[in-house]
């Protein structure tokens, strides 16, 4: 049990919370996870740390809703207890001072690059972070990123925002104009799988954290599985930062579709039941 | 022990029961059968297929023992239970006191009556079985029956623990070796707190053993006496990350007891393994034993209607009998070698075809084919014969030339072992490990850091409840006499 003791909206979908965890906030790197479960029958969900206060304790978590579970963490307030948390989990970022650093988020991705792009920064990097999104309302943490990057360039599908195009367009623009030495990306799989393509163009060593389906996030299932290298790797262990350019996007981009059907289902189910929309 | 063991065969009262009824009479009765829920009602819910014995049952199974001055039962108990003690207490009716002897022994009697592999252990060495040429003493049954008699009665008796002696000791893990050990170390007066990586207590008694099996109550009964023993458990916590053990040392824990199980699931790396619908039996467990997934928990779990497991252990035969269950039309097993050489319990292989599960035996996986969204839809499986016996002395499958099945599936659960699990071992500098990855041991279960020990599955690879608990007891004893010695 973990009692949050903070919670703030950073966008209608998008929800910041400061939680009691003491001893992950003590050991957490960037780069860290932790597993999440709402309830004695929720499901365990991977959360990247954002930040962490071994002061006083606490960790912070970005949680953007998209499905039932993150909807259920959603809708914790301030003085409630999260059922499970675990941590600190996975590989920490590899974290130096490279140069010119591109951070490319979009999606789910967004709130998970957060603490890499503070980290970068942190190194002394120069940090040009990217932020894709469909359109203007769904552009998240763009004010924490600002504080962070020397320079945010915003991609919008639609144009409504920022500039118009994808985000490897933005990418592109910085790497036709200076030199880069560094990439991260997070985000949808199809995403990373461009940004690797554009990158490796560029001869930009590119590094992708990718957020596959979890269970225990120990290595213990097999359901994180991932094939970098042409070789299987579990990305609660392994990762969850791989080269960009050895990733097999494609299939991770299938086996994230494995539950596809059954999520949305319960995903109408749930709003059925709390008749919230 | 034996000494001990001998005194107690020459008691009166026991005389006086061997005596009441001749050997002959004993002999001539023949072996109980276990209750069970008819096939057909029993897969498709989650009821624990085993009834146990009635007490009139348990009365007349024990009658059918010898009370062997030599028994070799006993030789064949990998932790040495005075079996004749238990059983000719129930003979006499007097269970708790059976129950008791059990205790001494075994940290988890109901678990183990349920679980062992009896027919390769006890009774296998019992004298009907290697004189007789009859079918042994059901000891498995007579165990559980005891263990479940006690736990029923609401009598179950707390071990009286030495007063708290101030010395704080860890365990990772809470599984059997994690639970037994912190009973043990409790009884001697230490103050003992487990650390748990899951969010449940019981390691694979809670997420791999179905409850049809192994019911939650009775792990959940063992784990309440241990909490009154004054153990703490913590859920949540993984040692080496949350926590690691220089600050366990700092926070004064004197001794570490690593019994982190073999949780890593193995895969065959073959072509189309990471396709949709093929998943580690662990994965599969794990959905549905510990997240509840197909019941009431948020987690889904994909399990079709063909359904196949590659293996032939007892995790393949609870992950087939789970399929079943789940809804399946075909819940089948591929097994490489012949049935004669699967690992799994005979009674588990005995259930799973009364349930209606196929057994496809010489059969080994090579490639399965999807469709064009990526799930699973075929397996190609190489036909195999038996050939000579390798080092273990099984027979080793060796492939038939050409022959190759095509069939349908829509899930696949890849069964074919379990490694150690590395997280500890790697975190902490100073472990040696061997070349599989479990934890090096000497003889009293002391890694190469003298406070740290190490039992279970982490020092054998995947191995059994009972060995593991024996681990822990052992362990216990071990540590007991080391910090003794090291005065600390
Ligand atoms: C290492 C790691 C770190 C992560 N960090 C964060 C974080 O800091 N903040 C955050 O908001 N999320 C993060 N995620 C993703 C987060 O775990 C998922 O969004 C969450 O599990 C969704 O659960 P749900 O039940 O709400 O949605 P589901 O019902 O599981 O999914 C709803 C919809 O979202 C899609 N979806 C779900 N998960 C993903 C994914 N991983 N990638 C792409 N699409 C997905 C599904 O396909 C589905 O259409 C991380 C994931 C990993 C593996
Ligand atoms: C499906 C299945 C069926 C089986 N059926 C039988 C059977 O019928 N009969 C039989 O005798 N045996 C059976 N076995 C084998 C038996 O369950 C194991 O041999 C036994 O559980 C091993 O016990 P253990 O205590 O060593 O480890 P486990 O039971 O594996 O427990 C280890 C625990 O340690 C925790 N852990 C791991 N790392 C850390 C860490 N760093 N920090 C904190 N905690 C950690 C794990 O989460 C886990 O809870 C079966 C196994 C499976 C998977
Ligand atoms: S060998 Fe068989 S008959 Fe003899 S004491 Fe053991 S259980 Fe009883
Ligand atoms: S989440 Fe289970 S192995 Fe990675």
């Amino acid at each position: 049990m973990n009692k949050i003791l903070k919670k703030a909206f950073f966008s209608s979908n998008v929800v910041y919370f400061e939680v009691e965890a003491p001893l992950i906030a003590r050991s957490r790197k960037a780069g860290h996870f932790v597993l999440v479960k709402v309830g004695t029958h929720g499901e365990r969900i991977p959360l990247t740390i954002a930040a962490s206060d071994p002061v006083k304790g606490s960790i912070s978590l970005v949680v953007q809703r998209v499905g039932v579970s993150s909807t259920k963490l959603c809708a914790l307030n301030e003085g409630e207890y999260i059922t499970d948390l675990v941590g600190p989990l996975g590989k920490a970022t590899h974290i130096e001072q490279f140069g010119t650093v591109v951070c490319a988020g979009g999606g789910v991705g967004v709130a998970p690059l957060l603490p890499i792009v503070e980290a970068m920064k942190k190194a002394g990097n120069r940090v040009i972070t990217i932020l894709a999104a469909r359109s203007k309302d769904l552009v998240i943490l763009e004010e924490q990123m600002r504080a962070n990057s020397d320079e945010v360039i915003v991609m919008t599908d639609d144009g409504t925002y920022g500039k118009k195009g994808i985000v490897t367009a933005g990418i592109e623009e910085v790497l036709l104009r200076e030199h880069v030495d560094m990439c991260v990306t997070v985000g949808p799989a199809v995403m990373m799988k461009y940004v690797a393509l554009l990158t490796k163009k560029y001869n930009v060593p590119t590094m992708a954290s990718l957020n596959t389906i979890m269970v225990d996030g120990t290595g213990m299932c097999g359901a994180c599985r991932v094939t970098v290298g042409g070789k299987t790797k579990f990305v609660c262990i392994d990762g969850p930062e791989f080269d960009a350019h050895q990733v097999d996007f494609d299939e991770m981009q299938m086996r994230l579709g494995s539950y596809k059907e059954i999520e949305r289902e319960a995903m109408e189910h749930y709003l059925e039941e709390t008749g919230s929309n | 022990m034996t000494e001990n063991r001998a005194t107690t065969r020459n008691i009166p009262w026991r005389e006086q029961l061997r005596k009441s009824i001749t050997n002959k009479e004993r002999t001539a009765i023949s072996r109980v059968h276990m209750h069970e829920l008819d096939a057909n009602y029993r897969n498709h819910n989650n009821e624990e297929v085993n009834m146990g014995l009635t007490l009139e049952e348990a009365l007349t199974e024990a009658k059918r023992c010898l009370d062997c001055p030599n028994p070799t039962c006993m030789s064949g108990c990998p932790v040495s239970i005075d079996i004749p003690g238990f059983v000719k207490n129930i003979e006499r009716n007097e269970i708790l006191e059976a129950a008791s002897i059990l205790k001494q022994t075994s940290a988890l009697p109901a678990v183990c009556g349920r679980v062992c592999p009896q027919e390769k252990q006890c009774e296998a060495a019992c004298i009907y079985t290697q004189k007789l040429g009859k079918e042994a003493v059901a000891i498995g049954y007579l165990e559980r029956f005891a263990a479940d008699f006690e736990r029923e009665s609401g009598q179950a008796s707390i071990p009286a623990c030495a007063p708290n002696n101030g010395i704080k000791i860890a365990v990772v893990g809470s599984g059997p070796a994690g639970l037994s050990f912190a009973g043990d170390m409790a009884k001697r007066g230490y103050q003992v707190t487990v650390f748990e990586a899951l969010h449940e207590i019981g390691g694979v008694l809670k997420y791999g053993i179905p409850e049809f099996r192994l019911p939650n109550d009775v792990i959940d009964v063992e784990i309440e006496n241990i909490k009154k023993m004054g153990v703490e458990i913590i859920t949540n916590c993984i040692v080496g990350k949350t926590i690691t053990y220089e600050e366990l040392k700092q926070e004064g824990y004197k001794g570490l007891f690593v019994a982190s199980g073999a949780g890593l699931p193995r895969f065959m790396n073959i072509s189309g393994e990471n396709l949709i619908g093929v998943m580690s039996s662990n994965e599969y467990l794990t959905r549905i034993n510990l997240m509840g997934a197909s019941r009431d928990g948020d987690t889904p779990v994909l399990s079709g209607k063909n359904v196949a497991i590659i293996g032939g252990g007892n995790t393949a035969m609870d992950a087939v009998r789970t399929a079943k269950r789940l809804g399946a039309n075909r819940a089948m097993i591929v097994y490489r070698r012949s049935e004669h050489e699967m690992p799994a319990r005979i009674e588990e292989i005995k259930h799973a075809k009364e349930e209606g599960i196929e057994f496809l035996t010489l059969h080994n996986p090579i490639e399965y084919l999807g469709d064009e969204r990526g799930h699973v839809t075929t397996m190609r499986l190489q036909k195999m014969e038996l050939g000579e016996p390798d080092e273990s002395g099984r027979r080793s499958p060796v492939e038939i030339p050409g022959a190759i099945d095509n069939i349908e599936v829509d899930t696949v659960i890849v069964s074919i072992g379990v490694s150690p699990n590395p997280l500890v071992p790697s975190s902490i500098q100073g472990l040696n490990v061997t070349k599989w990855g479990t934890l090096v041991v000497n003889d009293d279960l002391q890694t190469t850091i003298p406070a740290i020990y190490a039992g279970g599955d982490i020092v054998r690879g995947g191995a059994t409840v009972i060995l593991a608990m024996g681990d822990g007891r052992k362990a216990a004893a071990a540590m007991d006499e080391y910090l003794h010695s090291s005065n600390c």
